[in-house]
């Protein structure tokens, strides 16, 4: 259930690094926790995000949750899509749920991250 | 107690069930050194002797007056089915709709009242209410800080005092700049928001402005360029809340069709009684860009299970019980009633009946200035009123008090409302609706004749009727 | 039959006829608005419905009996109060003198009201051990911020810039930190201990230079009395900082407790809810808001005065210059404070004592009818209401708190406060306040434990609930996603009303 390609962070969200770009999205567990997603509020194309900086929020109807910036980096691109359709974090939270893509300060800040074994175990433990 | 249903034997079965001797033991976790004694207040009193109480303190009130008042509570005739239909537990004694399955009342009435508001504002989205038009006000300013990450707000002289004051306190909690933007002195514009002031006040490049608030018609009275305030603050970047009454909304160009942002008001006059100044309701409008922003309460129409109609509170990551330290206000417990109130009185009365009762205080208010004219008493502005004017009287603040001696409510001292003003030091407000009648205008206009000294050739008023306070 | 009217209603929109209507008001001359300029007047009417009276009324008559109220059944909304509202109030609110009395009238002509308002002050003050009150917030929440900017413009006098933070615990009411950020305030969560209390090590940890209040419900929001309550403030004044009471829970502890005596600073008072002021479907209520000695030259003006002569007046501007301002357009929301006034003489020092007891015994009584069915998550003596959960049914069933809730729609019954406070799972909050009978209370629990064991026999009837309501769980993500928020016309973008 947990993709074994990503990196994920103890506040649920995931990363997958593409070269010196990543995908960030939060994390199908996430997703269920919080409900029907209703909206979700990202940042502007171009902002520098520190890691483990807000980058925005996600409201469910009954819920809300900060999102956080699992490394370092600039904001290139959103994901429009969300704007009109935000159920597609809680339909496909791995894909057309995606949040962000950020050009990355250091890749291999990923590497400390949790791995796919690793976030398992956490989420088992609730 | 009257309305406790406990016999001794039921709480004796209470305690037994329990497993208790005595309801003190129910209040053993209070410390003992803070448990407080008996209270020290008067006996039981029995609804016969409470009911003299109440009716001997409601008539030390006078409220046989003619009265001129106005300045953001305004009096009107409301047809009795509103009260009628208040008075229905089925409103009054519910709560929050947070179970939509057996609030099916509340909520659609809501969704109607957001819907009747719309159409008055031309504004998309509608607060299902707040406390009075001083904390609309400020909570629509706050809005205007959010929404632009500004802190500088604008707000015009002419604006309610008691709403900048409101604004004010809000404000300094915030951490929010608020500067006045002073009025025209003199000439046909007197009385109005100085719009060269607000385009220098706008043009400082280094303080950006949130917001910019005025109101229509403003406290003297007197209509605004709203087209051109908005249109200096939407050049500057900064957003324009518009303070409005809803009656006038029904002849006056409503805040969407301007370029309203934001509109905030008093919706007491939509049947709401003056009551010494609340509970009133407190209204909150928006363009759909700023939906998230907007504070309070919103009910949305949806379905159920089976596809049937149904509303339902929605949005609701925007409120305290579940955003918190982040919510967009902490209002909670807000002005449902006043705003079911304000829905029937709009159902009654209806679009035709509303222009009506608008025009009728215009019409009022031309009458009353003529009599005020003849008497003495000129109005001071040269620029369009609705049905609230100023007049001036040498010594203002004496002759009205004298005239209240001769049961004359004489509107309200400028002095008093905007201190220091300059050309407002001899001023009376005074103001006319439906209710207004010429006996009234006649028994005013003749007591201040008689104050004043002046003599008159074309005034009808007569001699006052006697009535002191 | 279901516990509430079932027939859904048209909207007054769709009631609409042109041409209905009208003739309450006599038409003005022709002229009447020529003297407005163009440019300023309405272009196109408002599109506000045409209706008939009798359509008005059959229309908000069948509204309302969609509604669930205290006058139809029973109604144990935890931390809200729902208890029997008087007759006597409502028409005390409504007479004459002090409903047609304009805000801005002079002093002297509003004597009866002056009075009603000082005497008020007076007996809340009492009752609250505080030295001085103000009538004038609109709501509790509006009491909060009121009491916070006090504590906020008390600090800044004595020059003590630096107190940012404000504590309040993880159970308290979500105005609490919402209040602190409109203050200009940072909100630090304590955490509650394993007792439901607050954890005081972790309170003191928090406490320092920097904190300028602390924010406690006491009774908390689980019901229960924080016993610990004189250590708590004893170390807020050690630090430095005042103590914030809010009052919600006062219900309970009427002639037992009074904050101002225990060493609170300043606290607000729901007229709503323990003064039985009516609820209105969301509002309005007041929340009168007591201060100690040290916060009086902070209180918002206008304050009522009584002079020499025993007259009253209010304030003037800038009479007391440390106020910290007006926190609304008038006085307050006087209708509402007439009904408290009405409902505290008519129960007198006695009569409130009785209510406390009265509501305790029987929270305490419906907490000891339930413990077999439901976890009781603190089974002690609880104040005015309690928690039950129902965390071991969800867990044995898959029936979870909201179920439940929904279901005991369909036995008659409005559902108590559910997931809150928010640190207890599958939480229920049950208030049967004072003026239930002994009958009421025992057929609600004879429900609640009806379901119990629905829920382990039939689950599907409790998780499909309700079934006698108008209408059955709603599509609350579509409402939001896609927020239809006003009517719009018969475009066809509405769902029309079923029937």
């Amino acid at each position: 259930m947990v993709p074994g390609d990503l990196r994920y962070t103890k506040d649920h969200e995931w990363i997958r690094v593409e070269g010196d770009e990543a995908l960030v999205g939060i994390t199908e567990y996430a997703a269920d926790q919080l409900g029907d997603i209703v909206f979700v509020e990202l940042p502007d194309v171009g902002r520098a995000l520190d890691a483990h900086a807000t980058f925005g929020v996600v409201e469910s109807v009954k819920a809300v949750s900060d999102l956080y910036a699992p490394i370092g980096g600039e904001v290139v691109a959103t994901n429009d899509a969300l704007s009109g359709r935000p159920e597609l974090v809680n339909d496909d939270p791995y894909g057309e749920g995606w949040m962000l893509r950020v050009r990355l300060a250091d890749a291999a800040q990923a590497e400390g991250l949790l791995d796919a074994a690793a976030y398992e175990q956490l989420i088992a433990e609730g | 107690m009257p309305y406790g249903p406990h016999t001794a034997d039921d709480r004796a079965r209470m305690l037994a069930r329990i497993g208790i001797d005595a309801v003190d033991r129910l209040f053993d976790d209070i410390p003992a050194d803070l448990r407080s004694g008996p209270l020290r207040l008067d006996p039981p009193e029995p609804e016969l002797e409470l009911t003299a109480r109440l009716v001997a303190l409601a008539g030390r009130n006078r409220v046989d007056l003619a009265s001129f008042l106005g300045a953001g509570a305004y009096r009107h005739w409301t047809p009795p089915v509103v009260d009628q239909l208040l008075l229905r537990g089925e409103w009054y004694t519910a709560y929050t709709p947070y179970q939509p399955e057996v609030s099916q009342g509340t909520l659609q009435s809501i969704y109607e009242y957001q819907s009747l508001l719309a159409e008055l504002t031309g504004l998309d989205v509608v607060s299902a209410s707040h406390y009075d038009g001083g904390a609309a006000t400020a909570e629509a300013a706050l809005m205007t800080c959010r929404a632009t990450r500004r802190e500088r707000l604008l707000v015009s002289r002419a604006v309610h005092p008691h709403y900048r004051e409101t604004l004010a306190t809000y404000a300094r909690g915030a951490g929010l700049t608020v500067e006045e933007i002073p009025l025209v002195p003199d000439g046909d514009a007197a009385g109005t928001t100085d719009l060269d002031a607000l385009g220098r006040l706008l043009g400082d490049a280094e303080r950006p402005v949130a917001g910019v608030v005025a109101a229509q018609p403003n406290v003297l009275g007197l209509l605004e360029e709203m087209p051109a305030i908005g249109a200096a603050a939407h050049a500057a970047g900064a957003l324009f809340v518009a303070v409005v009454e809803p009656v006038s909304l029904a002849v006056l160009a409503p805040p969407g069709e301007y370029g309203a942002d934001i509109a905030a008001g008093e919706g007491q006059p939509l049947g709401i009684p003056l009551q010494y100044g609340g509970p009133y309701l407190g209204i909150v409008a928006c363009t759909e860009p700023l939906i998230r922003q907007i504070p309070g309460r919103l009910v949305g129409m949806t379905t159920d299970l089976d596809g049937k109609r149904a509303f339902v509170m929605t949005m609701r990551a925007r409120e305290q019980d579940i955003r918190r330290e982040k919510a967009a206000s902490n209002i909670c417990t807000n002005q449902a009633l006043l705003a079911l109130a304000a829905s029937i009185y709009l159902a009654a009365i209806g679009p035709h009946g509303l222009r009506d009762v608008a025009a009728s205080g215009a019409a009022r208010a031309t009458e009353l200035e003529a009599a005020l004219a003849a008497a003495g008493a000129p109005r001071i502005h040269a620029g369009a009123y609705l049905n609230e004017l100023v007049v001036r009287v040498p010594d203002a603040g004496a002759v009205h008090a004298r005239l209240l001696e001769r049961g004359v409510l004489a509107g309200i001292p400028t002095a008093h409302l905007l201190p220091g003003e300059p050309g407002l030091e001899d001023g009376l407000l005074v103001c006319a609706t439906e209710v207004t009648t010429t006996a009234d205008i006649e028994r005013f206009a003749g007591a201040l004749r008689d104050e004043l000294g002046a003599s008159s050739t074309n005034g009808t008023a007569q001699s006052p009727v006697a009535g002191a306070a | 039959m279901g516990v509430v009217g079932e027939r859904l209603q048209p909207t007054l929109f769709e009631r609409s006829h042109p041409g209905r209507g009208g003739g309450k008001i006599p038409h003005p001359p022709a002229d009447a608005l020529a003297r407005i300029p163009e440019a300023a007047r309405r272009a196109t009417p408002p599109a506000l419905p045409e209706l008939n009276e009798p359509e008005v009324v059959r229309h908000y008559v069948n509204l309302s009996q969609l509604n669930y109220a205290v006058d139809t059944g029973f109604y144990p909304l935890g931390s809200c109060t729902m208890k029997y509202n008087p007759k006597i109030d409502e028409w005390a609110a409504r007479l004459p003198g002090f409903a047609g009395l304009h805000p801005m009238a002079p002093d002297a002509v509003a004597q009866g009201t002056l009075e009603l308002l000082f005497e008020l002050e007076a007996i809340l003050a009492e009752i609250s051990g505080m030295d001085a009150v103000t009538l004038q917030p609109a709501a509790g929440a509006h009491g909060e911020l009121t009491g916070i900017l006090m504590v906020r413009a008390y600090h800044r006098d004595r020059g003590d810039t630096e107190r940012t933070e404000v504590l309040v615990p993880d159970s308290s009411h979500g105005t609490n930190p919402a209040t602190a950020t409109m203050a200009g305030f940072r909100t630090i969560t304590i955490p509650s201990a394993a007792d439901g209390g607050v954890d005081v090590d972790a309170f003191r940890a928090a406490l320092g230079p920097r904190t300028a209040a602390i924010m406690i419900t006491n009774p908390s929001t689980l019901g229960l009395f924080e016993s610990r309550i004189g250590e708590l403030l004893e170390a807020t004044h050690v630090a430095g900082a005042l103590a914030y009471m809010d009052g919600a829970n006062l219900n309970a502890i009427l002639g037992r407790f009074r904050p101002g005596q225990a060493g609170f600073d300043v606290m607000h008072i729901n007229t709503h809810k323990t003064f039985s002021t009516p609820h209105g479907g969301g509002g309005p209520g007041a929340g009168p808001v007591g201060v100690r000695a040290h916060l009086v030259p902070y209180l918002p003006s206008p304050r009522v005065v009584r002079e020499d002569d025993g007259t009253f007046r209010l304030e003037r501007d800038g009479e007391r210059p440390a106020s910290i301002g007006r926190v609304r357009s008038f006085t307050g929301s006087i209708g509402v404070l007439v009904r408290a006034y009405a409902y505290l003489r008519a129960h007198g020092a006695s009569g409130l004592a009785e209510v406390s007891d009265d509501a305790v015994l029987a929270a305490n009584y419906l907490r000891a009818r339930l413990r077999d069915a439901y976890r009781i998550p603190f089974d002690r003596a609880c104040k005015h209401e309690f928690v039950a959960s129902a965390s071991e049914i969800r867990q044995r069933t898959g029936v979870r708190t909201l179920d439940i809730a929904k279901r005991l729609i369909d036995k008659g019954f409005h559902p108590p406060t559910i997931y809150f406070p928010l640190t207890v799972e599958e939480g229920m909050l049950i208030e049967p306040t004072e003026t239930e009978s002994l009958e009421t209370l025992d057929a609600f629990a004879d429900a609640l434990i009806e379901i119990a064991g629905e829920a382990a026999s039939d689950p599907a009837v409790v998780t499909s609930a309700p079934h006698e309501a108008p209408v059955r769980r709603l599509d609350e993500a579509t409402a939001a996603r896609q927020p239809n928020l006003r009517w719009r016309g018969m475009t066809g973008a509405q769902t029309p009303c079923p029937d």
